[in-house]
């Protein structure tokens, strides 16, 4: 395993990019390791770019993740995994919630989204490993939205199993599931395990 | 084994303040400060409280530490500035009992008008100045700071920044200590405590001598840790540098400093000459550098690392490997390329927020409208583009009112928040009534403190332990301070508003207008969100709907046969049903709620 194990998360605020970083701390912690993780509130909390930062290793200093330094992207909107492309080492892993979230500069500014294409070839400059998944689609056939971002984890966790090398530690889908459970309201635990269980599906079936 | 806990640094210091017995606490909320109080009020028998501002808040915490209970205040770095009177005066006169101020710095301004540097603040007042490094120490120091506060009987600066406030790391968990049941007698020691300047003149010396003897005391101090490694760079380093320190120069000599201010000189110049290169890494303000300089000991610290802005482990590599501290092979490869230009995505007000409608019309009526801080400095951002001056907490009524006395030939209108009203708008509005400017001043009402996540505040009728309060009208307080033409409007509706603020701006006198509608992200307004929909055959792609920057009204792919511009359509996860858009569509082209009072 490497020494440390870098994680930059980004998304739009309301997206739920802090539940996503807390649970992967607590996941770095239940596989004994020393974990940290760093956010922002405040301001940029209000529909604005987002990024948070989570690191694994057998111990950690910095709570956040230099440029070009992440192992991993966990993007949680197109227009802002192309915002933070530079953020991944290269040769890293990219995993990109395939929705867009269009912002008023596109709106009413008279900007363009970026295609899907330009996305894709930026990614393909830094790395070959870049996996899209419709966390969107998956949670709105769940029936609940903002379950998007455990989605992504549950795609996140199988991405790390098929890759020990990276992560090291044995971390077993019911490892994440009792973080995950820990952290929400009970009446959504199964919608959550579900939506978790739905991610690890997605990726398998992508990369087949 | 002690139970480990992930917490972030700000759940840590109020665990610390549980640890080390804290029994009062006052704050004002503000990034990246606020979970401090929000986590110690979980803790059973406390008290903990909302203050109006950050002065209060330490007066607050001095009171309760003259009557003998350990107490804490805590702010954002900004928040020091507002309080710094009374910061200065509990310097002079020290406490019966310990007393913290928290200052959360906020290097890069994540969420905040500057990026001050506050370890000055404890320079300035003859206190000390503890900074943490991750959340453990955010723990240790919290407590470590009452020990310190009452052996040299000070008040004692805990600085943080954002990257300890809501970073999250492992804390092992402590005891409260049995505290003693009685309240020691309010001490009657005018000499102390009553700062005239009879009695002032005689503390100054007192003050003086004691961050000497606390300097003394720094020497030993075990939270002042060297680290003995290589001896061709010795790193002199507090707060989360330190981290960067670790992370970026493994084979470095480290002496970190767990107490900012006041310097420990012997151990500086003892470590200054145990290594060849001798380096300062500190976020902002090169302050234990020039410190270290005045001691005529020979280092390096801004002129290699950033000024501006926050460090992470690349930002300190590429300066170090600039400054030939470490060879370039330490920096992996060429930066990947920039994806180029790309539409920003800057915070904006949320789906349903009520303040739009106000920055709409605003928007329309072209006045120069003065701004304060809060959700809605975001009525700036283009389309709306409403705000035009913007410096801190209560400002704008004021600013709005030095600028028509200055004769600005327009009218002039202020902007400001129920909660920050409380904070420091009053004195501002009493002072447009007494001094007589025809300033229109909004107060956007929307019953909570917003932006730093729905805390209460003296209008919502709850305190912060979840005790009923009374709830302070606005109106009748505006009236009571003199202010004749006043009126309160429901913040969504466009047409009253509109009509109304054109009434005021003619007047001659001071004026207020409240609009008041719940924050759409409040539990009780989320239950009345309902999404409306564009009707495509009305819509001709007029883009009026576009100008009231709602990120719920999209451009659809379907382009109107006459003007062939895209038709509005409204994404139905994001819309709460608010009706602005439906109420400025000149077609009728949005559907209104079921339950609506505009139709």
């Amino acid at each position: 395993m490497k020494e440390v194990i870098n994680f930059l998360l980004c998304g739009v605020g309301g997206q739920g990019t802090v539940l996503a970083s807390d649970v992967l701390v607590n996941v770095g912690l239940a596989a004994g390791l020393d974990a940290k993780q760093a956010e922002v509130h405040g301001m940029s909390q209000r529909g604005g770019s987002v990024t948070s930062h989570v690191r694994w290793g057998k111990q950690v200093y910095s709570p956040i993740v230099g440029l070009g330094e992440a192992d991993i992207l966990l993007a949680f909107e197109k227009l802002e995994a192309l915002r933070n492309v530079r953020a991944l080492r290269p040769g890293g892993l990219a995993l990109i919630n395939d929705q867009a979230i269009v912002p008023l500069t596109v709106t009413s500014g008279g900007q363009t989204y970026p295609a899907d294409e330009n996305i894709l070839g930026a990614f393909h400059a830094v790395t070959e490993r870049v996996h899209f998944v419709p966390g969107e689609r998956l949670a709105e056939e769940l029936g609940n939205l903002r379950v998007a971002n455990v989605v992504l984890l549950g795609a996140l966790s199988a991405l790390l199993e098929a890759d020990p090398a990276l992560s090291g530690a044995a971390l077993s889908a019911e490892t994440w599931l009792k973080v995950i459970e820990e952290r929400v309201p009970a009446k959504h635990v199964e919608l959550n395990r579900r939506a978790f269980l739905a991610g690890r599906e997605a990726v398998k079936v992508a990369d087949m | 084994m002690a139970i480990k806990k992930m917490l972030s640094g700000n759940e840590a210091v109020a665990r610390g303040m549980w640890e080390a017995g804290v029994q009062v606490a006052s704050a004002y909320p503000g990034t990246p400060s606020t979970e401090i109080l929000e986590n110690f009020a979980l803790f059973p028998g406390v008290y903990a409280e909302w203050a109006t501002n950050e002065k209060v808040a330490v007066d607050v915490a001095v009171g309760a530490a003259y009557a003998g209970k350990r107490a804490l205040a805590a702010m954002k770095h900004v928040g020091l500035n507002v309080a710094a009177d009374s910061f200065m005066y509990a310097s002079m006169t020290g406490t019966e009992a310990g007393l913290v101020i928290v200052s959360a710095d906020d290097p890069a301004m994540h969420s905040s008008q500057n990026e001050q540097d506050n370890r000055t603040f404890a320079k300035f007042a003859r206190v000390p100045c503890l900074e943490p490094s991750d959340s453990q120490e955010a723990k240790d120091l919290t407590i470590a700071a009452f020990e310190l506060s009452e052996r040299f009987d000070t008040p004692v600066l805990l600085r943080l920044t954002t990257r300890i406030c809501h970073s999250t790391s492992a804390v092992e968990l402590g005891e409260r200590p049995e505290l003693p049941a009685e309240t020691k007698p309010f001490p009657r020691n005018p000499a102390k405590y009553v700062m005239v300047p009879g009695n002032a003149i005689k503390r100054h010396p007192v003050i003086e001598e004691r961050i000497r003897a606390i300097a003394a005391y720094a020497e030993d101090y075990p939270h002042n840790r060297l680290e003995m490694r290589g001896r061709a760079l010795g790193i002199i380093t507090s707060g989360v540098s330190y981290q960067y320190a670790r992370e970026v120069f493994p084979e470095a000599s480290i002496l970190k400093l767990g107490m900012s201010w006041p310097l420990p000189e012997g151990l500086i110049r003892r470590f200054a000459a145990s290594v060849e290169r001798l380096i300062i890494l500190e976020e902002l303000d090169p302050f234990i550098e020039e410190g270290v300089k005045l001691m005529g000991i020979a280092c390096e610290g801004k002129s290699i690392f950033p000024l501006t802005g926050e460090f992470d482990p690349s930002v300190v590599r590429q300066s170090a490997v600039r400054a030939g501290l470490l060879p370039a092979s330490v920096i992996e490869s060429a930066a990947p390329p920039d994806p180029g230009p790309l539409p920003a995505r800057p915070p904006v007000l949320c789906p349903g927020c009520p303040h739009r409608p106000t920055f709409y019309v605003l928007n329309k009526l072209k006045v120069p409208v003065n701004g304060d801080i809060g959700c809605y400095t975001l009525g700036l951002i283009p389309p709306l583009s409403a705000i035009h001056t913007c410096g801190c907490m209560g400002a704008g009524i004021a600013v709005a009112h030095g600028a028509a006395q200055a004769g600005s030939p327009e009218r002039h209108v202020a902007v400001i928040g129920d909660s920050t009203f409380f904070h420091t708008g009053v004195p501002a509005l009493l002072n447009v009534v007494y001094n007589q400017a025809p300033v229109v001043t909004v107060i956007l009402d929307n019953r909570i403190t917003g932006m730093t996540g729905h805390q209460q505040n003296p209008g919502t009728g709850q305190t912060l332990l979840g005790k009923e309060a009374p709830v302070v009208e606005l109106e009748p307080l505006v009236r009571a301070c003199g202010v004749k033409h006043a009126r309160t409007l429901s913040a969504l509706d466009v047409d009253e508003i509109e009509k109304t603020l054109k009434e005021y701006i003619k007047l001659d006198e001071p004026s207020v207008l409240i609009v008041q509608e719940p924050c759409a992200l409040l539990p009780e307004a989320r239950k009345k969100w309902v999404p409306l929909e564009v009707l495509a055959d009305k819509c001709n792609g007029c883009t009026l709907c576009f100008r009231i920057g709602c990120p719920a009204i999209l451009k659809s792919e379907e382009l109107d046969e006459k003007t062939q511009r895209p038709k509005a359509l409204i994404d139905a996860s994001l819309c709460t049903g608010c009706e602005v858009c439906a109420q400025i569509c000149p077609r009728d082209a949005i559907t209104f709620r079921p339950d609506s009072i505009f139709v």
